[in-house]
């Protein structure tokens, strides 16, 4: 039971974008399509579990003054092995997201993620943590992106919605921050009501 | 006349924070008074273009002449934050007011993707190394433009009645949305 908790905390009630507003660079920048945001959620998700369950194997090896480089070490390592493979199997994915894949370093969910979590917790349970966060940051990245491009393109992963091209403004730079803007007020909103 | 043409664009038509999205993280965060917004911008402009020279060096001579160009994210970022902890410690010992003008800065400064993210563009872009320093100078310059101008709407903003759920990080949001709309009338320029 506690075990599924760590799992969904990421979904809504702890979503890294939506609640905590961490790592809202790539949400932003990736987000001109509902196919990129998904790739860079998967990319991010796939980062975290792995620097998770590693930092968490490692926690009790890693002196506590040096901690934060180690951490970071650990994130890089991860976030080489996906631009690497990103590279080689999803081209078209690569030349989009561009420098965001390296910059998935600087996510602060995943340096948040091992601070807070990882170092003090079973494996595990950060393989959850990580997992559910990795996928509440992809639900969020891919329902920005879904919104972005059916009011810019009018079309969803490439299928077409309704004729015609759309408000251009949503898949450019502005369009990003209002949408984003919408989308947390919306789920404070709904948060508020909860309670 | 090639510089000239870096730095407008850096500045104005491929803003970092508004067309760009590196550094939007500090661009919410410390965006509440125009004051703490000119140290973060102080702050900023000496670690990214202190960043973008070391990085530049390491990548042409190191990474480079031993073909390990791979290694450029882990070492990059290592080199990044190895530098904010010397920034930090050289200031206090030189120069106190500055110190502590830009020293609560520094730390937030290495999660910052905009540093790593201009440290990149530098190499990707085949800058030289003059041009890597134009380049992240003015980019910084752009960095601290939207950030204070922000925080001079949000200073105003906080005189205004915003609706229950939009206040905070929603309304900079959308406010940053318009800046942004703002400076794609620059696109022109260049």
């Amino acid at each position: 039971m506690n075990q599924w908790k760590n799992f969904t905390k990421g979904f809504i009630r702890e979503n890294p974008i939506l609640v905590l507003v961490l790592g809202t660079c790539p949400a932003l920048a990736t987000t001109s399509s509902a196919f990129n945001g998904l790739g860079m959620g998967l990319a991010t998700t796939f980062v975290l579990i792995g620097s998770n369950v590693v930092i968490s194997l490692m926690s009790k090896l890693i002196p506590d003054t040096v901690r934060i480089p180690a951490y970071v070490v650990v994130i890089a390592t991860f976030v080489t092995i996906v631009d690497l493979l990103i590279q080689a199997y999803v081209p078209a994915l690569y030349a989009t997201l561009g420098i965001f894949i390296p910059l998935i370093v600087v996510n602060c969910i995943v340096l948040g993620r091992a601070e807070a979590f990882a170092s003090k917790n079973t494996t595990l349970s950060s393989l959850l943590d990580g997992a559910g966060m990795g996928l509440g940051f992809t639900l969020a990245l891919g329902i920005l992106g879904a919104i972005r491009e059916m009011l810019g393109s009018g079309a969803i992963f490439g299928l077409e919605l309704f004729p015609g091209d759309g408000a251009l403004i949503f898949v450019l730079a502005p369009g990003a921050f209002i949408a984003l803007g919408y989308m947390i007020a919306l789920v404070n909103k709904i948060n508020k009501a909860k309670n | 006349m090639e510089y000239i043409l870096i730095i407008i664009s850096a500045i104005f038509v491929n803003n970092i924070v508004l067309a760009q999205f590196l550094g939007v993280c500090p661009f919410l965060g410390v965006s509440n008074k125009v004051n703490t917004a000119i140290g973060m911008a102080g702050a900023v402009t000496f670690v990214m273009v202190l960043a973008s020279i070391v990085t530049y060096l390491i990548q042409v001579y190191v990474l480079q002449t031993l073909n390990i160009e791979f290694l450029q994210t882990i070492s990059f970022i290592l080199v990044i934050a190895a530098l904010v902890q010397m920034v930090e410690i050289v200031l206090k010992k030189i120069s106190q007011p500055l110190y502590q003008a830009l020293g609560i800065f520094l730390p937030l400064i290495t999660t910052n993707c905009a540093v790593l993210g201009v440290a990149l563009l530098v190499v990707k872009k085949d800058f030289n190394l003059i041009e890597g320093v134009v380049y992240s100078a003015s980019t910084a310059v752009g960095f601290g433009l939207a950030l204070i101008i922000l925080a001079g709407i949000r200073e105003q903003l906080d005189l205004i009645k915003v609706p229950e759920g939009m206040k905070g990080v929603p309304i900079s949001l959308v406010v940053a949305g318009i800046l942004a709309m703002a400076f794609m009338g620059f696109a022109g320029i260049v």
